[in-house]
């Protein structure tokens, strides 16, 4: 192989001048806006306090109290007991909460859908009050349920299906809008009416994705349900909240455990039939 | 059982000898669906009912006490006189000034919290990410810290950095940035795993060290989603620091759950219109920047 001649570099660069520019404008703006975000991030966490020395002493406290929850411990087989019942009622909250808001979701959903609802003050209206649901907290939600059912799950199952029923409303109706409109046409053209249409065009389309979406929050609901124990609302977030306030470190780490675990468990179970419903396709929810 | 009515019907045009075979199968195929959608209906029922007797769901109970919820919603919307709100817009909102500030706080510890966790999740991404990291161990190791710092419930955090930093919204931060490193460290590595793997293979093939790959090879391809996911988990965490103040780490909160508890029904509502009105205008904010930022990778 004959030697290389060397490249001629002040042509290259005479050449294409902008690629050797070592600062062109756009990364003149994106080093601006990097730099800004920056400060106004130090500016933010002095506003908050983080330079007032009391992040070091907390640091120091914070690997005190990780010593302290090794090894996680219940203390005794009673407190294991309670915490299983908690847990189990946990799970029935998410269960109970998601699948009463995926049925009560439904029919908002296809009133929000372009598609379906022609009218557009009324799909306006749903759209907003669905969005206002969702922008409350679940948390909210429960302390207002236990304000009218009194302390206990049913408060807090009540909560999550008000949270979800926005959660799902726009989920639901964004996966009407995709579907295909052709089956419709076809049950039109057949002399079929609106609500048929919607029965045999629509749904079987959009039924297997709104049970995946289902699937997939009864996994992220059981996460939900586990704290809304802290304002009374069911399940094993008293114990929870119990544990860390009367600092029992070691119970504090065996609940989270328990919780991890049983987290991993319905996600399993709920990644299984989500699969068994609509095959090996990648989940895109928000 | 078996009906060969259509048989006769002007559609079919084929021997009944030949027909009958094809509407058995048919016939098969649709009641074996029919039993399938009964069994799935029966489980869910089933599993309806064992939860309601955990969750101790009592239909009386909530027959007997629905009329609160509807009377609960117009009471928010009262003033102490028995008013609405709207007569009087000075008395329903007459803590406006301390809660601007609160609300300041929150949209201040969400940014805090959605900053450092992104830049956290900025560092791990390339070492969970299966195309890229250095070390299949420290993949793995990686991996299962960014899953626990997500399962874990950021509430969970709070109630315990409350007790090593102290009330206030420090806590709330560090909670709401934990989960944030989580949540950020699993998109972002998905991200970096789905790049054009040709950029950093040349660098590599031209004696550069890992990192520098990273730099010129991953990073250019990656960085406008990881600021997209970036502001779309801000817009989230605004939800989550909204409520931190329940536990007492900074924010909001704090007033909210206060004017609930004590039955200040106008505050709270007034509070919950301030927070609807802000996550609807940071929703707003964020979506327009990330259809730029999505408009700007199309172009490249």
């Amino acid at each position: 192989m004959p030697p290389r001649s060397p490249i001629d570099l002040d042509a290259v660069r005479g050449r294409h001048e902008g690629h050797f520019r070592r600062f062109d404008r756009s990364r003149l703006q994106a080093a601006g806006a990097a730099f800004l975000a920056f400060a106004f991030l130090v500016y933010a966490m002095g506003a908050l306090g983080f330079f007032d020395g009391k992040l070091i002493d907390g640091m120091g406290r914070l690997f005190e109290i990780t010593g302290l929850m090794l090894p996680p411990d219940p203390g005794s087989w009673a407190h294991v007991r309670t915490f299983a019942v908690a847990l189990a009622e946990t799970v029935a909250i998410a269960l109970l909460g998601t699948l009463t808001a995926a049925v009560l979701a439904l029919p908002v959903a296809f009133v929000a859908a372009r598609n379906i609802t022609a009218q557009r003050v009324v799909r306006f209206l749903a759209r907003r009050s669905l969005d206002t649901i969702r922008s409350v907290d679940i948390l909210v939600w429960a302390l207002i349920w236990v304000n009218v059912v009194g302390l206990g799950p049913f408060a807090g199952a009540l909560a999550i299906m008000t949270a979800e029923i926005g959660t799902f409303g726009k989920l639901f109706s964004e996966a009407i809008e995709a579907a295909d409109r052709k089956p419709v046409e076809g049950i039109t053209s057949a002399g079929g009416g609106k609500l048929l249409g919607v029965r045999f065009g629509i749904l079987p389309e959009v039924f297997p994705v709104l049970a995946s979406q289902v699937l997939y929050f009864i996994e992220s609901n059981t996460r939900s349900a586990s704290i809304i124990g802290i304002v009374g609302a069911g399940g094993i977030g008293l114990h929870l909240a119990e544990a860390i306030r009367t600092l029992e470190f070691q119970q504090t780490s065996f609940i989270i455990l328990m919780i991890l675990a049983t987290v991993a468990l319905i996600d399993y179970l709920s990644s299984q039939l989500r699969f068994a419903v609509i095959g090996r396709r990648p989940m895109v929810v928000r | 059982m078996i009906s060969i009515v259509r048989v006769n019907s002007p559609i079919a045009l084929l021997p009944d000898a030949q027909l009958r075979p094809l509407v058995l199968a048919y016939e098969a195929s649709v009641r074996s669906r029919r039993w399938h959608t009964l069994l799935i209906v029966l489980a869910v029922a089933v599993a309806m009912m064992l939860a309601s007797v955990s969750a101790e769901v009592s239909p009386s109970r909530f027959v007997e006490n629905i009329h609160r919820f509807p009377s609960y919603i117009v009471r928010l919307f009262q003033l102490e006189n028995g008013q609405p709100v709207w007569t009087s817009m000075g008395e329903w909102f007459w803590g406006i000034s301390r809660w601007l500030r609160l609300l300041g706080e929150t949209l201040l510890m969400a940014y805090v919290g959605t900053a450092l966790g992104a830049m956290g999740a900025f560092v791990l991404c390339f070492f969970a990410a299966a195309n890229v990291a250095p070390s299949r161990w420290l993949r793995i190791v990686v991996r299962r810290l960014c899953e626990l710092c997500r399962t874990v419930p950021e509430l969970v955090f709070a109630l315990m950095f409350v007790i090593a930093f102290g009330l206030g919204p420090m806590a709330g931060v560090l909670a709401v940035s934990i989960h944030t490193v989580g949540a950020l460290g699993k998109l972002f590595s998905e991200v970096v795993e789905n790049i054009d793997m040709k950029p950093v293979e040349g660098i590599t093939a031209s004696g550069s060290s890992w990192s520098v790959a990273i730099r010129f090879g991953a990073l250019p391809q990656v960085l406008s989603n990881f600021v997209s996911y970036a502001l779309l988990r801000f817009e989230i965490n605004v939800r989550a620091t909204a409520v931190m103040g329940f536990v007492g780490a900074g924010g909001i909160g704090q007033d909210l759950i206060e004017a609930i508890r004590k039955f200040y029904y106008s505050d709270v509502s007034a509070i919950l219109v301030l927070i609807v009105i802000t996550v609807a205008m940071i929703d707003t904010v964020t979506s327009y920047v990330r259809h730029r930022l999505i408009g700007l990778e199309g172009r490249h």
